[in-house]
């Protein structure tokens, strides 16, 4: 019975939160990744486009709120997701032709285009702020969970309750049709195929009659619509805050680069690392521990190895480790 | 019109501007008081010098360093350290002795750690180092945890921190220079060598690290509660009023007191920064004047053929990163200095890191009197947007009704406004004029 309820204890504040959370790192990190891969630049512009996206997800909800129209159980903001999508691909494409195009033409050094997203950055910001505000916004509603802690206390007779919220199932879900989709995309359509080989040799693919500029208008929008979901889900999960969305830039980046910065696959990979790292240095296992360990050895502490205001300082260990010992990353980026 | 004469004229411009601010109203565009305008000098002065320090990074050796929020961060915290008085009563066996030891044996656990990582091979290396930096971790914690319980529980409202040496707080300037350097000796060691994003990626992590160490750890500097009236190199303005002498001699220039003390202090603050300031230019211009100067452009310009003339690529951006860092702290430990308030919750990374990016690219990135320039005029605008922001929303809807919800709404976000100004700042100056208001030679 102590077993089961470590289990539960462990599913409830650990596993489950762990797995929403890298599942919106990785969908965060793909976009990045991408964009690496591509345009061949780190953006920083990456949180605010999600907190761009976000924030107009969150408009469209409240207008299709005041206008009536609900999901049922799921949360409204599903059906303002392609409105928003739509409304960040236009914004991100229409900062390409006025920005980065220039840049492109001129063939400027990758850390040039660093420092121009990082304009780009400050300017969504400002918009962002001005279109919502700085404070913290809930758009979930709907249905709150699938699986209800007292209900399962109730209906298992364990001590332990275990609560699986209806945003972080939605987020798992999510996570996984857009991959399927973005793999499918990738690697079975003729725009995928032609972004992968403009990635792996620009002056081939060039040579074989793909479109650059096509090329680049795709990965700025399948960038933007990964960033718009990842911000949803993640506010959705937690809550919308501006500068949130700012500081996140630094656990999608570790999640990239564990990866392997340009490789899709591993930025998944890479966002669960993070997560569960994340999760499981800062969560206090005094709970867990006590229902394994036999009576003498119950902990005295909480048993945290770091207090969850550190969560940064783990994205950031893990991203030296990473920079020290391997620096592709997991599988193998592009080189260093 | 040749270079200097450029420079002279745009100098001359910025003194201007700054004179304005403390003399006229005109239309509302300036504030039309000495003590805005020296707070916008000071604040610009502390600007150029992070600046200066960026500028190294950036403009002498092709560094990109987005962590300058922390290494300012790290220089503010010396103030406190040095010159605030100790706080005897925790320093026994149990409280901060102990504390010092658990940070010796945490530094001889990383020495050990990395010893060990240089020293053995293969699989034995990766056992070896995590047995080491595992068993490490909780060694460090079981003397750190109960040390700081001790310090922590001495009148929390008051102190729970070690306090500080004492010591005149202008010898915490060169300390937080100090204590910058060698965070930035840490993440140059494992970072520099490396493609140009990865430093930028792990800089941005550090400072995040560093300015959430200063919020939660209140036993080094009492984390968000605040650190009040750390001693000051100059008088305090209270003091002064209470000097009949001063209160003479302001009434000879027809102000009161109050007014007259604080522009005495700001005025004085200035002066001290300007001369930090001068004596950091001139060092620089003269390093980059010297061959040591001529090797760092070459390295940045090509750094294959600098490596194939034999230097020491690698080494020599340690060394840059670890000047422009320090005098980041620097200017950190100044600021700290002149707020006489250690508060990290001021350390916003858009404020104190890309901001001074903004500064370094407008100003003409390789040229000390560009950064010094971009400081200066981007902090004014800094200052003035907040001001204009408001005032120019006003204007342009002054045509819908006062009570509309949007008119509401635009007036309440007029505060964002500058970040957005100094986006599209930055964004036209990097178009337009890539090179920077006073370009490099």
């Amino acid at each position: 019975m102590d077993l089961l309820n470590a289990i539960v204890a462990l599913l409830n504040f650990v596993v489950i939160p762990a797995t929403a959370y890298g599942a919106q790192l990785a969908l965060g990190a793909l976009g990045v990744t991408l964009i690496y891969g591509i345009l061949r630049f780190s953006n920083f512009a990456h949180g605010d486009t999600m907190a761009f996206g976000t924030a107009m997800v969150i408009l469209f909800t409240w207008l299709f709120q005041s206008m009536g129209i609900h999901l049922g159980p799921l949360p409204t903001a599903l059906l303002a997701l392609p409105f928003g999508i739509a409304a960040t691909a236009a914004l991100v494409l229409g900062t390409d032709r006025a920005v980065y195009r220039f840049y492109r033409k001129q063939k400027a050094a990758p850390v040039i285009l660093v420092i121009v997203s990082m304009g780009v950055m400050f300017v969504m910001n400002g918009v962002t702020r001005f279109i919502i505000g700085v404070g913290e916004i809930r758009f979930d509603d709907g249905a709150r969970f699938v699986i209800n802690a007292g209900e399962f206390k109730k209906s298992t007779g364990l001590a332990e309750g275990l609560a699986f919220r209806s945003t972080q199932a939605l987020t798992i879900v999510t996570a996984i049709l857009v991959v399927a989709a973005l793999f499918w995309f990738l690697n079975r359509t003729r725009t995928g195929k032609s972004m992968r080989a403009y990635s792996d040799n620009e002056d081939l693919a060039l040579l074989s009659g793909i479109s650059p500029e096509k090329v680049v208008a795709v990965t700025w929008t399948i960038s933007a619509a990964l960033a718009v979901i990842a911000g949803t889900l993640y506010g959705l999960d937690k809550s919308f805050k501006a500068f949130n969305y700012f500081q996140l830039l630094l656990p999608i980046f570790a999640s990239a680069i564990v990866g392997g910065l340009g490789s899709p696959l591993g930025a998944i990979a890479g966002g669960f690392v993070v997560a569960f790292s994340e999760v499981s240095i800062t969560y206090a296992w005094k709970k867990v521990a006590t229902y394994v360990l036999p009576e003498s050895l119950a902990p005295d502490g909480l048993m945290q190895l770091l207090s969850t205001d550190y969560k940064f300082a783990v994205s950031f260990a893990i991203l030296i480790i990473v920079l020290l010992f391997k620096p592709t990353g997991l599988f193998k980026g592009k080189s260093v | 019109m040749t270079a200097n004469m450029r420079t002279l004229l745009l100098f001359a411009g910025m003194a201007l501007l700054i004179v304005l601010e403390g003399s006229t109203t005109f239309l509302g565009i300036f504030g039309g008081s000495w003590n805005s305008a020296l707070f916008i000098l000071t604040f610009g002065l502390l600007s150029a010098i992070m600046s200066l320090g960026v500028n190294m990074q950036w403009g002498y050796a092709g560094l990109f360093n987005v962590g300058v929020v922390g290494f300012v961060a790290l220089g503010g915290l010396a103030p406190v350290l040095i010159a605030t008085q100790p706080v005897s009563e925790v320093w026994t066996s149990a409280g901060a002795y102990r504390l010092l030891l658990a940070l010796l044996v945490g530094a001889a656990i990383i020495g050990l750690a990395i010893t060990l990582n240089h020293r053995l091979r293969g699989r034995g290396r990766v056992i070896a180092l995590l047995v080491t930096l595992v068993a490490g971790f909780f060694i460090f914690r079981a003397i750190f945890d109960p040390a700081v319980e001790v310090i922590e529980a001495f009148q929390p409202a008051t102190y729970s921190n070690i306090g500080g040496l004492g010591l005149p707080v202008l010898l915490a300037w060169p300390v937080g220079a100090l204590f910058a350097a060698g965070a930035a000796w840490m993440i140059g060691k494992t970072a520099l060598g490396l493609r140009s994003d990865y430093l930028a990626i792990a800089t941005l992590g550090i400072a995040e690290i560093i300015v959430s160490v200063l919020k939660n750890e209140d036993w080094l500097a009492r984390g968000v509660k605040l650190v009040h009236s750390i001693p000051r190199p100059v008088p305090r303005e209270i003091d002064l009023q209470a000097d009949p002498g001063f209160v003479d001699f302001a009434a000879r220039f027809g102000t009161d007191p109050v007014t007259a003390s604080t522009i005495l202090v700001k005025l004085l603050y200035a002066l001290l920064f300007l001369a930090v300031l001068l004596v950091l230019i001139f060092a620089m211009e003269m390093a980059l004047k010297s061959p040591w100067g001529r090797m760092m452009r070459a390295i940045r310009d090509n750094e294959v053929a600098a490596e194939a003339m034999g230097k020491n690529v690698t080494g020599r951006h340690l060394q840059i990163f670890i000047l422009g860092s320090a005098v980041c702290g620097l200017a950190g430990a100044m600021m700290v200095t002149m707020d006489s308030l250690h508060n990290p919750s001021t350390y916003n990374p858009l404020r104190f890191t890309f901001l001074i990016w903004v500064m370094v690219i407008v100003g003409g990135s390789g040229n000390n009197w560009g950064a010094m320039l971009g400081g200066l005029l981007i902090s004014f605008l800094w200052v003035k947007v907040e001001v204009w922001g408001p005032a120019a929303l006003n204007f342009l809807t002054s045509g819908l009704d006062p009570d509309s919800p949007l008119r509401q709404h635009l007036q309440d976000s007029a505060a964002h406004m500058r970040l957005l100004t100094m986006g599209l700042v930055l964004l036209l100056v990097l178009r337009f004029s890539p090179r920077g208001l006073i370009p490099e030679k």
